[in-house]
């Protein structure tokens, strides 16, 4: 039984292992939940792709799920929002919708030497000016040179406009707006913030390094706000107004309404991804942070924000689980770590592949710092949270510096949320409450967000406040002076990681 | 001497002969070996392999040992394991009941809360996770009581201290607590443990139907109840949560 007057929003969250499609309705409550995984095809060491036709298809499909699930039709839905796994590239051809190459995924390092030949003599801060951006492989910009320098006949296709670029957002909006029947080619400023080609304060492409990249801008989507009507879907919602895009972390900021400069939302998963809106101010990072666009929502000012990514922490946890065979699930490392009233005197820095964000040093691997006879494996397990913990406090205290803005609360979201413990300990070593909201799909519910503000389904960003709800909350509970000493060693600890590779001879 | 029975100690000699060494018997093997009719050992494995001790392989048609053997011998669920899983549900419950949440088990004779959700309306909350609660008094306990042998036993044997005037603190009374919610599949607790606060039960179940736990709404007596009684809406909130939990630990429908 569908009922006509029930409205509601539906969010399709592109991501990196899945797709999804959740049915919202205006409480910010989630009705129905679709997904399906797709293929991760790894065709050599460091390459990572995916196959763009597969992954249209199971967007159709979890959408009808979700609709289905929810027991409402197209009718029923006032927008429809996208949020997606960043900088995940694509080129396909305008003529037939036929993508002339895997998407190249955003982990995927094909593009290392690239970025270093283009960083020329300036080095990988060449754009960093420009576009927020250091000349690194995660972003899109380098992936469209390398598809056109090693897809044959695909550059002179692409200058004579053949040949569409597009992130995952553009893709799969083209395509529900009726692909090579009318789709409309467009991007939202914080997808297209993360190709390395837009210019943070015009929010344009940047034509000077287009060029120096060496990608033809006829090829660009148009780029629009992130919270606007792009066009009318065809198919199963035939007719609802495609109304938001977000890139994934960014959609997380939004669906924690974190709308005021200073406010920062972490998301732990098997990484993390820390944002702080920094308001209609552009900061510069000095501390190895990235600029971005945090959201525009139609024709206002855009929102701007820090962003400082963590590489290891759940994957810390899994690494304690799956190498070491010292708890045989994730949710045991709290029950080991428990047992010990603190650390023990150690301290674990999981530099696996380097340092990223404050210090960015290659040349570090991981250390386990303090041993004593007196430590125990639950010992290591609380030092493998606090890691975590303390590089947490590491990206806030670059925040800071950089920005000058002090924060005064964390809300947090993914699946480490559940470890209680390690909860505590960030509010303990960032001195600030740690809140978790009610709705653990923060990343969905921004996208819905954006699309329902765009057709008036909510009025304002306060009526979206006003739908957050506090599930739990952490407060600081450990001594000033503790914290401080053990900050110190956590440093202590971090510097032995370093020089640990040698230069190349 | 006490009567033994003869089929367990046959089961018994079916589990040790399978267990000495790796190997797969067929029916005939083990019927010989234990001095068996054939019809007689094979009863005895087919109700070993319901009960998930014993495994025969499709292709040869031969029995060994089963999975649920190692199963026994680490059967505890790990609370933040049951907290990861009861995440989403449990917030669910409290957005849709507008109360607070809690997630106990039974702990040293006592309910310890292991999961606390805030009641949605953005009033100052502290997070009560590790906290102890009595067990012959409350929703949570009553429930765990009810379900689990272990706690039910606990539970006779404490000294069930009169919290409030309503507190059921008679042994006699109090079995017919717990047979009431067994009989109902959910607790409750109206001004039993505090003035002026009632809390509303439901088991959680593991992949064995095992009670792991229990997932109770807590709030204003007037809110939960109208009337004087439970709200049924509530009772069907808080059993959907629990079912839905125990489904993701691999519980069956039922």
């Amino acid at each position: 039984m569908s009922d006509n007057r029930r409205e509601f929003i539906a969010a399709i969250d592109q991501g990196t292992t899945s797709s999804r499609c959740i049915v919202f309705d205006r409480d910010g409550r989630i009705v129905s939940v679709g997904q399906k995984e797709h293929e991760q095809i790894f065709p050599e060491p460091g390459r990572v792709e995916h196959d763009a036709a597969e992954i249209w298809a199971n967007v159709q499909e979890v959408v009808a799920e979700a609709l289905d699930k929810a027991d409402i039709t197209r009718e029923n839905v006032r927008a429809l929002g996208i949020t997606n796994q960043r900088e995940t590239t694509l080129l396909w051809e305008k003529a037939t919708g036929r993508p002339v190459h895997n998407a190249i995924v955003w982990q995927d390092t094909r593009t290392d030497a690239l970025c270093r030949e283009l960083g020329r003599n300036v080095g990988q801060d060449r754009f960093r000016r420009e576009t927020g951006l250091p000349l690194a492989s995660y972003f899109a910009g380098p992936k469209i040179r390398w598809l056109l320098d090693n897809v044959e006949g695909l550059r002179e296709r692409a200058e004579a406009g053949e040949i569409l670029f597009g992130t995952m957002d553009s893709w799969v909006i083209w395509n529900l707006t009726g692909g090579t029947d009318g789709g409309v080619h467009v991007t939202d400023v914080t997808n297209a913030s993360r190709t390395l080609l837009m210019n943070l304060h015009t929010l344009d492409w940047d034509p000077r390094i287009c060029e120096s990249i060496g990608v033809p801008m006829a090829m660009l989507p148009e780029i629009r706000s992130s919270s606007e009507i792009y066009g009318e879907a065809r198919g199963v919602l035939e007719g609802v107004p495609v109304a938001s895009a977000l890139g994934d972390q960014q959609a997380a900021l939004f669906g924690q309404t974190c709308f005021s400069p200073g406010e920062a939302k972490s998301t732990y998963g098997t990484g993390t991804f820390l944002l702080l809106n920094t308001g209609s101010q552009v900061v510069n990072s000095y501390n190895g942070l990235l600029t971005t666009v945090g959201y525009r929502i139609g024709d206002q000012d855009p929102v701007y924000a820090l962003e400082g990514s963590i590489a290891v922490t759940g994957a810390l946890v899994q690494w304690m689980r799956d190498q070491m065979g010292l708890i045989n699930s994730a949710a045991e490392i709290e029950t080991l770590a428990s047992s010990v009233e603190d650390n023990g005197g150690a301290y674990f820095v999981p530099a696996f592949s380097g340092l990223f964000a404050p210090y960015w040093r290659s040349d570090a691997r991981g250390v386990i710092a303090g041993l004593t006879r007196y430590v125990t494996k639950a010992h290591i397990a609380r030092a493998v949270l606090e890691a975590t913990a303390w590089q947490t406090r590491e990206i806030v205290d670059a925040m800071e510096k950089d920005s000058g803005v002090e924060l005064t609360a964390l809300k947090v979201d993914g699946g480490m949320t559940s470890n209680n413990l390690l909860m505590q300990c960030i509010s303990d070593v960032l001195d600030a409450p740690v809140v978790r909201p009610m709705v653990a799909e923060t990343t969905c519910l921004g996208a819905a967000y954006a699309a329902g503000l765009a057709v008036g389904f909510w009025p304002d960003t306060d009526a979206l406040r006003a739908n957050w709800r506090r599930a739990a909350e952490w407060t600081p509970r450990m001594e000033a002076d503790v914290r401080e000493r053990e900050y110190e060693n956590w440093l202590k600890a971090v510097e032995r990681t370093m020089g640990w590779i040698e230069e190349e001879k | 001497m006490a009567r033994t029975i003869q089929s367990l100690e046959r089961a018994a000699a079916v589990l040790r002969l399978l267990a000495g060494g790796e190997r797969r018997l067929g029916l005939s093997d083990i019927a010989s070996a234990l001095g068996l009719a054939k019809g007689t050992a094979h009863g005895l494995l087919r109700t070993l392999q319901q009960e998930g001790f014993v495994e025969q392989d499709p292709v040869s048609g031969k029995y060994q040992l089963g999975a649920e053997l190692l199963r026994l011998g680490n059967s505890y669920l790990d609370v933040h394991e049951l907290r990861a899983r009861a995440l989403v549900w449990t917030d669910d419950l409290a957005r849709s009941s507008g109360e607070s949440v809690y997630l106990g088990v039974l702990h040293q004779q006592g309910v310890l809360i292991v999961h606390h959700v805030f009641r949605p309306d953005d009033s100052r909350q502290v997070l009560e996770v590790g906290a102890m609660q009595p067990l012959h008094s409350t929703a949570l306990g009553k429930v765990l009581a009810a379900y689990d042998p272990v706690a039910r036993s606990q539970a006779m044997d404490v000294e069930r201290r009169a919290l409030t005037a309503r507190t059921v603190t008679d042994p006699k009374a109090f079995e017919e607590v717990l047979e009431l919610t067994r009989a109902r599949g959910w607790g409750s607790d109206v001004e039993e443990t505090w003035e002026g606060v009632a809390s509303i039960a439901a088991p959680i179940h593991d992949h064995r139907r095992m009670p792991v736990g229990a997932v109770a709404v807590t709030g204003a007596v007037e809110r939960l109840c109208a009337d004087g009684a439970i709200q049924p809406r509530l009772v069907a909130a808080v059993r959907d949560c629990a079912r839905a939990v125990s489904r993701d630990l691999g519980a069956g429908r039922f």
